[in-house]
Order: structure tokens, then sequence, then C-alpha cells
């Protein structure tokens, strides 16, 4: 049974949680990717491989970890090891989906964390890349989780931190990252997105609960092709809830 | 090899590999020496001002924060720092004057947290300097490659952006695949210090829980400040061999500080404080604020257990034990 109160953190939760397969595995970041990993493996992907950057390999995450080096991150995991191993498994192909946040994004899917300004006189200094370059260069699929706004969906970055499909189609391979990955799905407090396979472009799929196209296209500072048909996406369910409570009971971020 | 692309960021920390050898030769004894220093003896010998270093753990687990509230007690003055997902220990030390400049992979922030107000605003005034951009993994390999001995590593991240064009690596075409590939230079700090479960007054050392980056940092880093939560019997050690994350012969010094990563978190020994990051997170708003909890909880007490105390003391940690271990 679909309510209505949830809050935006929880619907951005259930959509990201619902596009991760059973069986895959993930390289997950600090904050709502956690969530959204925890919640897809209590429902729709038991046999979800999550990976965190600092070591922790297949853990059985008890509650929200507050760090992605937290001891949480390898409770009843297979595997505490370091962040060499989970770098190495990763630009060796062993990690199907990737989660990352952005404070810019442009239409190719490329990530600003670093600055907002010039580099060297920055208006607002950012925390820079983190393990996010490395996540969205070795990944197979990336999914970015953010709020949106026509100065975050940008036409130009003021950095590049992390790459998307940089220019376009082969961009990334003539670049020398690993062939045939890159950006999957963008999630918002608004809708959700892919990318063309002609032009590497971001496109609207889907829009949640009561946000319009044109709400869409006035929160972004660049033109966004919608699908036809639009579809819209399930509100989360009684049941994913009280399992997001389960997982963050202090509600740490699931108010927000 | 043809270079394709060449960083503009400020190479720190390389040497050249016979150099860096002749170095070890000539500096790290290969016989058994108890280390055992306070922290005071242990930041004065081997954290001179203007050293480039390095701070083990993660974000905000397992830190020598013990290392750190002494370093900024000495008022050492033009540090650089190895911003490998460096939070607290960066924020603070930005905050107190004693380092100036930084290479980035992740700092300024204190993930869900969010971000650190004293060092943003340090940066953003010029007061802290960003010298050059770079990955976690970039970092990560940049200290394997030091720690092989070999001048860098490839690499195929950072590829097609500015966090390439801000840092420090260049890239070449592969000469098997053609391909072009990231070279990420070898990076080996002056010093650093890694906080660890356990070790014996050698230096040999266990970790509880992940590594992280330590194993490689261990090996790269000239000078190498062990702090740890307990010294034990070299027999205890032999016992277990195959748990040594680090091996003595690494190891410049042997620093005892239980609760030494307070109030960073200690993997399977104790949790985040959470109220004091907050305190901090909230008084580090201000100039002023900032320069008050300095001297509260660094200047007017003589030593890190004079720290403990004011934070809460035995109940406290008490408390961050049980959090640890989910029974509270």
């Amino acid at each position: 049974m679909a309510e209505t109160d949830y809050t935006s953190t929880e619907l951005l939760a259930c959509v990201a949680a619902r596009l991760l397969e059973d069986r895959k595995s993930v390289f997950v970041g600090t904050g709502l990717p956690m969530i959204a990993a925890m919640l897809a493996q209590r429902t729709t992907a038991p046999g979800l491989l999550i990976i965190f950057e600092a070591g922790g390999i297949g853990p059985q995450v008890p509650v929200l970890p507050i760090s992605v080096g937290d001891s949480r991150t390898f409770h009843k995991a297979v595997s505490a090891s370091s962040m060499h191993d989970v770098m190495s498994i990763a630009q060796a192909g062993y990690l199907d989906f990737g989660f990352l946040g952005a404070a810019q994004i442009d239409p190719y899917g490329n990530i600003n964390t670093t600055v907002i300004g010039p580099h060297d006189a920055p208006i607002a200094r950012l925390p820079g890349s983190g393990g996010a370059n490395d996540v969205g260069s070795f990944c197979h699929r990336t999914i970015i989780i953010m709020r949106q706004d026509h100065r975050k969906f940008a036409a130009q970055l003021d950095f590049l931190t992390t790459p998307g499909y940089l220019t376009g189609p082969g961009a990334r391979e003539r670049a020398g990252l690993p062939a045939d990955c890159g950006p999957h799905r963008v999630i918002t407090q608004l809708g959700v997105y892919g990318f063309d396979d002609a032009t590497r472009k971001m496109y609207l799929m889907v829009v949640h609960p009561g946000v319009t196209v044109e709400e869409v296209q006035a929160n972004s500072g660049f033109p966004i092709p919608a699908a036809e048909p639009l579809t819209v996406s399930a509100p989360p369910t009684a049941e994913e809830r009280r399992i997001l409570r389960e997982i963050d009971p202090e509600g740490l971020l699931i108010t927000r | 090899m043809e270079i394709l692309q060449e960083g503009q960021g400020q190479l720190v920390g390389w040497h050249d590999p016979d150099e860096n050898r002749q170095w070890v030769l000539e500096n790290k004894p290969r016989d058994l020496r108890d280390k055992r220093l306070t922290v005071a003896e242990a930041v004065a010998r081997l954290v001179p001002d203007g050293a480039f270093f390095a701070s083990g753990g993660f974000g905000h687990v397992r830190v020598s924060m013990a290392a750190i509230y002494e370093i900024i007690r000495q008022g050492r003055r033009n540090l650089i720092m190895a911003g490998k997902t460096a939070v607290h220990d960066a924020d603070l030390l930005i905050a107190a004057g004693c380092v100036d400049r930084i290479e980035v992979a992740y700092a300024f922030g204190h993930e869900l947290r969010g971000l650190s107000p004293a060092s943003r605003r340090a940066v953003e005034t010029g007061q802290c300097q960003v010298v050059a951009e770079t990955s976690n993994a970039g970092y990560q390999w940049r200290f394997l490659a030091a720690m092989m001995g070999v001048p860098f590593m490839p690499a195929r991240n950072l590829l097609g952006t500015a966090t390439l064009a801000h840092s420090s690596a260049k890239v070449v075409a592969d000469p098997w695949s053609g391909k072009p590939i990231c070279l990420l230079p070898a990076c080996y700090p002056d010093v650093a210090l890694i906080h660890v479960t356990r070790c014996d007054i050698y230096g040999n050392a266990q970790i509880d829980g992940t590594l992280i980056e330590d194993f490689e940092l261990a090996r790269a880093a000239r000078r190498l400040i062990l702090t740890t939560e307990e010294i034990v019997p070299i027999e205890q050690i032999r016992d277990a061999p195959w748990r040594t994350a680090i091996p003595f012969y690494l190891v410049d010094a042997v620093v005892e500080a239980p609760y030494g990563s307070h109030p960073c978190q200690m993997p399977c020994r104790y949790y985040f404080d959470e109220d004091h990051i907050r305190e901090w997170l909230t008084r580090s708003r201000t100039v002023e604020g900032t320069a008050e909890y300095l001297q509260e909880y660094v200047f007017d007490v003589a030593d890190f257990d004079g720290y403990l105390e004011k934070i809460g003391g035995l109940k406290k940690l008490h408390h961050l034990k049980l959090v640890e271990q989910m029974r509270a």
C-alpha cells in the first residue's frame, strides 16, 4: 500500500534501491547510497554484494554507518581488506554499480565535487574527488543521486572532477578510461534520468508523483528532452518505509 | 614513451627511487630496538616545521588524534598534508595554522556531518593552499609505487578530467595496448602518523578492521610514528605473525596512547564521539570559536590524557565502547 506523507529522501532511497539488481556488486559511498544499498539488500536484491572503499566487502550492514570506513561497513562481512584491494577489483572490472553524489552535473553526466568558482580563487571549496573519480572511472554503471536546481544541472561545470561521458560518444575510450561503462541513471528529487545511446546526453525517463516536465526544465541549466511516454515513479511502500526506519533509526537522513 | 598530457599540480613527496634507497640504507635500522617515546617526544623529533606528512586511517576512522593534538600544541608551522580523505585531522590542523598546503583527494568535509567551516574558510581566504588534486585511489597508488620502490604506478583513473589537469600525474600511451594510461608519481611522505590496535615496543603492529591505506602508507613514508591502543609482548606478535600489518623496521616511534583516536572511531574498540565532533563543527563556524576550542581542548590541557578527562573521561569513553559494540 502506498502512502503519501513520505519524505523526499525516502523516495530517493526507494527509487535508487529498486535500480540495483540482485546478485550484482555495488560500490557504495556515504549517505543516501548506503541507505539505498541496504534497502535493496533487505528487499529486491538479497544477493547484492556491497563494497565500501575503505575495505569492507560483502557486509550485512546493521544500521546506517556514518562513514565509509566505519566498522559497520564490515559488520558480518566476508572480508575486511584495504582500499588497494577494493580499488583494484573495481579497476579490474568486478564492480557492476557505483553510486555518486554531485554538486554540479552537466548533460553528459560529468560531475563536479571540487570547487564552485575558479580553482585558485574558490567561491566555495568542496571536498574534492574522494573516491568519486575512481567510481566514475571504473564501475560498469554509475548511478548519481543529487538534489537538482538550475545551477546544479549546469551546461558548463566549474570543475570536471569525475568523468561521465566527457564530450560524448567514444570520448571515455579515447581518454583511456575502461570501455563500455559510465553514467547509467541520475536520480533527483524531481525524477530519474537516463543517457541517450546516440548522443550520451541526459534525458528525462521518469517523474516523481506530482512533478511536471515544466518543473523539471525550470530546474535545469540545460534543455532536457523527455521520453515518450514518460512514466511516474511508484511512491515508497509501507514496507519500504518500515525498513528505512530500521536502517536509519535515528533519522539521520530519512527525515530530510 | 610519448607524454600525452601533464597535470599542472605540484609534485609533492616524490624522490628518485635510487635516492630513496640510499636514504633507507642510511636511516632505517634493521635490528629490534625499543622505540617507545611519549607523543611529545615523537612529534618533537620526527615532525619538523615544513614537513610533508600523511595521517593513517580514513575520514574519522582510526586517526592518530593524540599526535594531531600534539602537533597543534607544539605549534608546528608550514606543514604540507596528504589530504587522502583527511577529515577531522586536516580540519583541526588547518584551523590551527599548522598546515598551509594540502594535496587533496578529499578534505574540507566531514562526510554525513557536512562541510568543515574552519578549513573551508582557510582555503577560500587563501590561508591554506590546495597544491594539487587527486582521487582516493590516486593517493593510494602513489603510496603503492613508493612502497614498491618504483617511480610511478600506471592506473586508469583521473583520465579525461580537471582532476588530472590539477594533479601531478602524467598521461602516456601504454606501450602494449597503445591506449592512454595515467601514471601516478610515487609519494614518500616525510612522516606518517598511524594509530594501531596493538603493537610491541619495537613497532610490530596489528590492526583490527580494515587496513584502509595503511599497509602501503606505512611502507611509503620515510618516518613512521605509531600510536597504539596498547603495547603487547613480542610473543603475542610471534604467535600470529600473519596478523602483522606493519613490521618493526618501518617504525621510528611507538607511542602508547589508549583512546588515541578520540573523537574519531577505533574499529572494534570505540565509536565516534558525535557530541564532541558536533561541538567542534559548531564552534569552528567562527574564527573566535575556533580559537576558543583550541585553547580549551589543546593548549589548556597538559597532554592527551588531560584532553580525555576534559571530554568526559572514563564515563564517556565507556559509553563510546558500548556504542561500538552496538550495546548502547
